[in-house]
């Protein structure tokens, strides 16, 4: 009668839920994204997300092992950097493109920190930086049209002058955008007409389902979305960050997104904006990334207008197309200041 | 449905099913019981009986250590055999008084009053002479709550009928199988505050027991049973007082009082009719003896200072081996290391999990995933307070919420690195109260 039984503290009952399971499950919620490049690119897209997948969980096993820690690769967490690197990358580039990359973000922007839960900033969008910096050629040009022959997402422009026909045949929708920011490079009229056939629906649908040109994987906004909805229906990401930095992004785009001044842009132009580029991969899968991310409520929606206000400025007025992860990289650096500022008020806070 | 609840919260799987069809059953007298002094909020009571004393049951042997305390009654009768320190559902080593049964149930004597001619002093002198406390968790002596002070008036008495902790069913099987003393204590309690409102919250997964309440207060325009969410941690004071009421208690040690309410158990309501009807001191109550491995799970109706092995050997014992022993419910309770454990009157459950239930998980680092913010009812930010405590911040600590903490550990249930964050906040807690005594 006299046994003696471990005590533990409470909660004795918990969720089932882990590190890993985590990792894995936003892992899995990444594969129908991947899917559709396999669909749209060929193999070339599987294959370099698994040297970026591989390259990680090396590097991060290496390291780990190398500085006597425990080894946690299979807690997912390399697989998922690994891939997300991968996913910023063109499907034209050569193979060393992701290695080099994962083992930056691995090394550089995780273990340098201490490992997961200390890094400052997404490790796959610092790693993009640095590719992007050093091989800029590579990783920002090249880009190459879908098998149905679709690059910016416009095909229909038969009636255009040459220089347009060019450039949609060349420039993902984000270049396309970009360039005719520049009234002079394509004249009025006919930056007007590509202005109107970037935010029709039929370029919309391209975007949606993900036949345009692009990194691996950003192309297919339909396929991104279930990934998110399964993982919001997980409680694993959580609607205040990209709820609130895709609105900034559509509200701003509609107001500043048109050649002609204020206001000037259709409603489908904001949509195009959402559609287009790493909006919706970088909204649902890299802002939300927990670690570098404000962890208080108001502290998301912040960190959310931040990264929309700042992709916005960069894709209309900055010297890039895209500005999806340089926003979300210059949050990062934000976010210690912000759970700072955002500290709720507990319930039933006396009022002053 | 728009039932009434309270911001965050979790819904961990309420595992009633093992003892929720099963009617309370009167347990046979235990040979030995052991009662603490301290059952309760405030100072313990003082012996005033000693070894080898002759003590009936209901007979007092420990009065009252000041007004936030209670007194102790026996609850066998037999011969006082020991006063010393014993094993205490929190856990801990405590004072006690071990009482040796003589096998026959002698009671002191009972009276059956009229309970609408007790005046509100009478009233109030019965339910504290009876030694009632709060019987949902922290054991509140029962008589202070009714005794606020003259700018504080009460005009709602909430009967907490909500049991959200997992596996409890006591309070449920009482609601269904003891409403009429639990209005016509609703009534007292309402009485003793001059309280123009009652209202019994329940959580809505308990259907037959609000609609046999609704039943039975169909004529009582004054007392109100409301169906609340299913939803962890709808049963804490402050959460059940905001989905009752839509009022939020203060907080920074705020007391329900300050909006006018006070809220009690279902199963104190019990207590206050009988200690008023017939001056019977608090000397049993119904708990929940459950768990997978369980071989019969039930509700019991048991003596005070009950030890836990005799309340499962009555449950026909468990079917695997025990690994881990909880007094309360899983949230909440204590595990505690010894079946030699005696319950009180706060005692709802004694929970038993084998090894595989009672699994334990390292800590991970925080992932900063947020979940733990989510779910916190009371809108604090638990991952940068124990941050804070790591780093010796306790001013950190203090601004991210930990005073305000509950303890309801839904942070705890839905971290994904297994953090034991109410362990750091407690340390928090401590710290703090540390530093402001300087
Ligand atoms: S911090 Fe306290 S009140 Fe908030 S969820 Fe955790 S235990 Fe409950
Ligand atoms: S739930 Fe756990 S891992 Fe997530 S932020 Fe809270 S403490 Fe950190």
């Amino acid at each position: 009668m006299n046994k003696i039984y471990a005590v533990s503290a409470a909660p004795h009952v918990k969720q089932k839920i882990s590190v890993s399971s985590v990792m894995w499950q936003v892992v899995m919620a990444l594969v129908p994204a991947l899917a559709v490049a396999v669909y749209f690119f060929g193999i070339q897209a599987l294959m370099l997300s698994l040297y970026g997948v591989t390259a990680a969980v090396v590097t991060e096993g290496l390291i780990q092992k190398f500085r006597g820690v425990a080894v946690t690769v299979k807690d997912g967490s390399a697989v998922l950097t690994g891939l997300l690197v991968s996913f910023n990358i063109n499907v034209a580039a050569p193979w060393w493109i992701p290695v080099v990359g994962a083992i930056f973000a691995i090394a550089i922007g995780k273990q340098v920190f201490g490992g997961l839960g200390f890094n400052v900033f997404n490790p796959a969008l610092l790693a993009r930086a640095f590719l992007v910096a050093s091989w800029p050629t590579l990783m920002t040009s090249g880009w190459i049209p879908t098998n149905m022959n679709s690059l910016s997402g416009i095909t229909n422009f038969a009636d255009l002058s040459t220089k347009a026909q060019d450039l949609i045949t060349s420039a993902t929708p984000l270049g396309v955008a970009k360039t005719i920011r520049n009234i002079d490079f394509l004249g009025a009229s006919d930056t007007s007409i590509v202005m109107n056939k970037l935010a029709e629906i039929a370029t919309l649908k391209n975007l949606f389902w993900g036949n345009v040109g692009g990194v691996i994987g950003e192309v297919s906004v339909a396929a991104l979305l279930i990934g998110a909805a399964f993982l919001a229906y997980k409680h694993i990401i959580e609607w205040r960050i990209p709820v609130s930095y895709i609105s900034t992004v559509f509200v701003l785009t509609y107001i500043f997104g048109g050649v002609d001044g204020l206001f000037s842009a259709s409603l489908l132009l904001p949509v195009f904006h959402v559609f287009a580029g790493g909006l919706m991969l970088g909204a649902f899968f890299m802002a939300t990334d927990m670690v570098t991310s404000p962890v208080t409520k108001k502290g998301r929606i912040i960190f959310g207008i931040g990264c929309g206000l700042i992709t916005v400025v960069i894709r209309l007025v900055g010297g890039y197309p895209e500005g999806v992860s340089y926003s979300i990289l210059l949050m990062n650096i934000f976010v210690p200041l912000i759970d700072r500022f955002s500290i709720p008020k507990a319930f039933g806070e006396v009022k002053k | 449905m728009g039932l009434k609840t309270f911001p965050g919260g979790i819904h961990p799987h309420h595992s009633k099913k093992y003892s929720e069809n099963a009617s309370i059953e009167e347990m046979t007298l235990p040979k030995k019981v052991v009662i603490p002094l301290s059952q309760h909020i405030g100072a313990p009571a003082k012996p005033i009986v000693k070894v080898g004393d002759e003590v009936l049951v209901g007979q007092k042997i420990a009065e009252a250590g000041g007004f936030v305390s209670i007194s102790m009654h026996s609850s066998i009768s037999g011969k006082v055999s020991k006063i010393g320190k014993f094993h205490h559902p929190a856990g801990t080593m405590a004072d006690a008084i071990e009482i040796t049964g003589d096998g026959e149930d002698n009671w002191i004597e009972l009276v059956d009053d009229s309970v609408e001619d007790l005046s509100i002093e009478e009233l109030k002198k019965r339910i504290s002479e009876a030694g009632v406390c709060g019987m949902g968790g922290a054991g509140f002596p029962t008589h202070v709550k009714l005794s606020p002070p003259a700018e504080n008036p009460i005009d709602t008495v909430i009967l907490n009928g909500v049991e959200c902790e997992p596996y409890l069913t006591a309070d449920y099987r009482i609601m269904l199988e003891n409403a009429e003393e639990i209005i016509a204590g609703l009534k007292l309690l309402m009485s003793a505050v001059n309280a123009s409102k009652g209202i019994i919250g329940v959580e809505a997964n308990k259907p037959k027991a609000i609609n046999h309440l609704k039943e039975l207060t169909k004529n009582e325009p004054n007392i109100k049973v409301v169906g609340l969410k299913v939803k962890y941690p709808q049963g804490a004071e402050k959460q059940l007082i905001y989905a009752a009421t839509k009022c939020k208690v203060p907080n920074k040690g705020g007391l329900p009082m300050a909006v006018g309410v006070v809220v009690q158990n279902v199963a104190t309501a019990i207590a206050v009719y009988e200690a008023a009807r017939y001056k019977k001191p608090l000397v049993e109550r119904v708990i929940t003896i459950s768990g997978k491995i369980v071989k019969d799970p039930k509700n019991i109706k048991a003596r005070v200072g009950t030890f836990y092995q005799d309340l499962l050997e009555y449950c026909g014992g468990t079917s695997s081996e025990i690994a881990k022993v909880i007094s309360g419910g899983p949230m909440m309770g204590f595990a505690v290391p010894t079946l030699e454990t005696p319950m009180t009157k706060t005692s709802s459950g004694v929970l038993l999990f084998d090894s595989k239930e009672a699994h334990k998980d390292d800590e991970n680092t925080c992932l900063r995933c947020g979940r733990c913010v989510d779910v916190c009812p009371m809108n604090l930010v638990p991952s940068l307070i124990v941050n804070d405590v790591k780093y010796d911040d306790f001013d950190g600590a203090l601004k991210y919420g930990a005073l305000d903490c509950v303890k309801c550990g839904s942070c705890a249930y839905v971290c994904p690195s297994h953090i034991k964050l109410i362990q750091w906040i407690d340390i928090a807690k401590i710290k703090i109260a540390e530093k402001n005594r300087k």
